[in-house]
């Protein structure tokens, strides 16, 4: 067999297995709206790692990050601290959340927002933002499968039909399984992933310098300052790295994704253990920032930093090795883009399609509306894909500074009685306003701090702020603590 | 919702202090560490010191949840 044969051969294998486990997850239950989007709040400690950790290492950690260590060096750390940060800050804000979760039947991040604050309008402003930061990651998502199997079956599958085929077995599985398949096709993608980026963080210095230390020790003396900040960027200095560090790991749950994996935990310690536990799985990604560095000198003046990884796979190592590379990164875009279309749907259909235009609708009617938004929503993500160009690049980072203006609202909300519906609408409202403003104007990092920081400080300002300008409630002492605050239900 | 503990939140302030707000103390290349640049070493030694805090923070919390919700 010629080496493109044994590598289609292998990505085939591996997709195929993937998808066959995402089938079988669903079958034989009854996927009612509770299953289907939170499998009936019965997953332990290691089905919501598996999930989360499904849900973080995307395409983005697999190319892109060794495309920022190929392209800008330094300034890739702040992956590391923030990753591990983000499940620093869920250890405490998840289990409250899942505690109100349970109380009110929340099956998504707009529910919460829905029983907290009662306003129809702050729901489907919220709802909508969340939807429209996925567009941009999850086009990301299906580009990503199209450039892995191309690169991995030595150019011998299109983009497109690779991007196709994805997104036709994706549906597919979300459709009949819900989050229950995601969580159960993780469980393959994650094992092949860690694999991959073990053998590639080791292998590929190995091959190319002799060891790890030597790549160092030559890139230290030939690149002084690429593995230090600004690195091979100019704006990207200590500034932008505290501040971005602090946006993204507050933010990092603020995704309706991240959010609503929360409610499918048995218990709120089940969340607890997870956050004690989950930073250990960023050292995974430490491996993938050995092989950007050592593209550096290894392959210099690609044009696509994002190709640095593959290529020098390509290069290095026999063909059906980058097969499974190739099949492991075609199921870390597969699993993402899963999961982000069944929380779109999900939110369209219960959050601003039911409330906006047909209340009258039953929960079942909803799960069917639901799974149908997922096919439209999985070919829509397709056509996007084939005809758009890479400059959605910049709108997931603006995507990303968008559902972060969540926070004050999901934090204060919890433990702050004083917080009023007004006040969280005007600082979301101005958060995002900001960040997506100085975004498109291109002052990201603005005086080297980053963009959607500074939304989030303004937010939180005029939160407290309008908060406070309204007349104190009278102290109903009588309220225990533990509550969550109910709110009357109209718009 | 009842807030967490002083202790807890203090525990959770370790990692963000070594791995956020003093980055201009430890981003260098040299000394290197096991072949690593500084700045990597010193944030992989941290990914693996964060569930260490944690931990600590998950028993006083874990303790204080078992004295009932008002303690």
């Amino acid at each position: 067999m010629s080496a493109a044969a044994v590598c289609l051969a292998i990505i085939f294998l591996i997709v195929a297995v993937g998808a066959g486990i995402g089938f079988l997850a669903g079958v034989r239950r009854r996927m009612d709206l509770e299953q289907w989007t939170v499998a009936g709040r019965g997953f332990g400690v290691l089905l919501v790692f598996l999930l989360m950790a499904g849900e973080v290492y995307t395409t983005f950690a697999f190319l892109g990050l060794s495309g920022w260590t190929y392209s800008r060096g330094g300034p890739t750390l702040y992956a590391l601290a923030y990753l591990t940060l983000a499940y620093v800050v869920s250890f405490f804000i998840l289990p409250p959340i899942w505690e109100v979760g349970r109380r009110h039947g929340m099956q998504t991040q707009s529910d919460f927002f829905r029983v907290r604050y009662g306003s129809r309008y702050l729901t489907a402003f919220v709802c909508t933002v969340g939807i429209a930061a996925f567009v941009p990651y999850l086009q990301l998502q299906i580009t990503g499968v199209g450039i892995i199997v191309s690169i991995a079956s030595f150019d011998s599958i299109g983009r497109t039909p690779a991007m196709a085929v994805a997104v036709a077995l994706l549906v597919g599985f979300v459709f009949a399984g819900g989050v229950r398949a995601v969580a159960w096709v993780s469980v393959l993608k994650d094992a092949l992933m860690l694999i991959a980026a073990v053998a590639i963080g080791i292998g590929v210095p190995l091959l190319c310098f002799g060891g790890i230390g030597p790549m160092f020790a030559a890139l230290a003396a030939a690149r002084p300052t690429h593995l230090t900040m600004p690195g091979a960027t100019t704006n990207l200095g200590h500034a932008w790295y505290v501040s971005t560090v602090l946006l993204t790991s507050l933010g990092f749950y603020m995704w309706p994704h991240a959010f609503g994996a929360a409610f499918t935990a048995r218990s709120a310690d089940t969340l607890r253990r997870n956050a004690v536990v989950m930073p250990l799985y960023t050292l995974s990604l430490a491996f993938i920032f050995l092989a950007g560095f050592t593209a550096v000198l290894a392959i210099p003046g690609l044009a696509n930093g994002d190709l640095a990884m593959l290529t020098l796979v390509r290069r290095t190592f026999p063909p059906w090795f980058l097969g499974v590379v190739g099949g492991a990164g075609a199921l870390t875009a597969m699993v993402p883009a899963a999961i982000f279309i069944l929380t779109a749907s999900t939110l369209f259909a219960k959050n601003l399609y039911r409330p906006l235009i047909a209340p009258t609708m039953t929960d079942d009617q909803v799960a069917r509306l639901a799974r149908g938004t997922v096919v439209v929503l999985g070919f829509l993500s397709l056509a996007l894909a084939m005809f758009t160009s890479t400059t959605l690049v910049s709108l997931l980072l603006i995507g990303y500074a968008g559902v972060t203006q969540f926070f004050p609202g999901v934090v204060l909300g919890l433990y702050w009685r004083r917080i009023t519906t007004s006040a969280v609408f005007t600082g979301v409202v101005a958060g995002v306003a900001m960040a997506v403003f100085l975004m498109l104007a291109h002052r990201d990092p603005w005086f080297g701090v980053s963009a959607g920081f500074l939304a989030l400080c303004l937010n939180f300002v005029l939160v407290v702020l309008v908060s406070l300008l309204a007349p104190a409630p009278n102290t109903d002492s009588d309220a225990s603590p533990g509550t969550f605050e109910l709110r009357p239900s109209v718009g | 919702m009842r807030r967490p503990s002083t202790a807890a939140t203090a525990l959770a302030l370790i990692p963000f202090a070594a791995m956020c707000f003093s980055v201009s103390l430890w981003d260098r290349v040299e000394p290197m560490v096991l072949g690593l640049p500084f700045n990597l070493s010193w944030l992989i030694a941290w990914i693996v010191l964060t569930p260490l805090c944690m931990v600590v923070a998950y028993r006083i919390e874990a303790a204080r949840n078992a004295r009932g919700p008002d303690a």
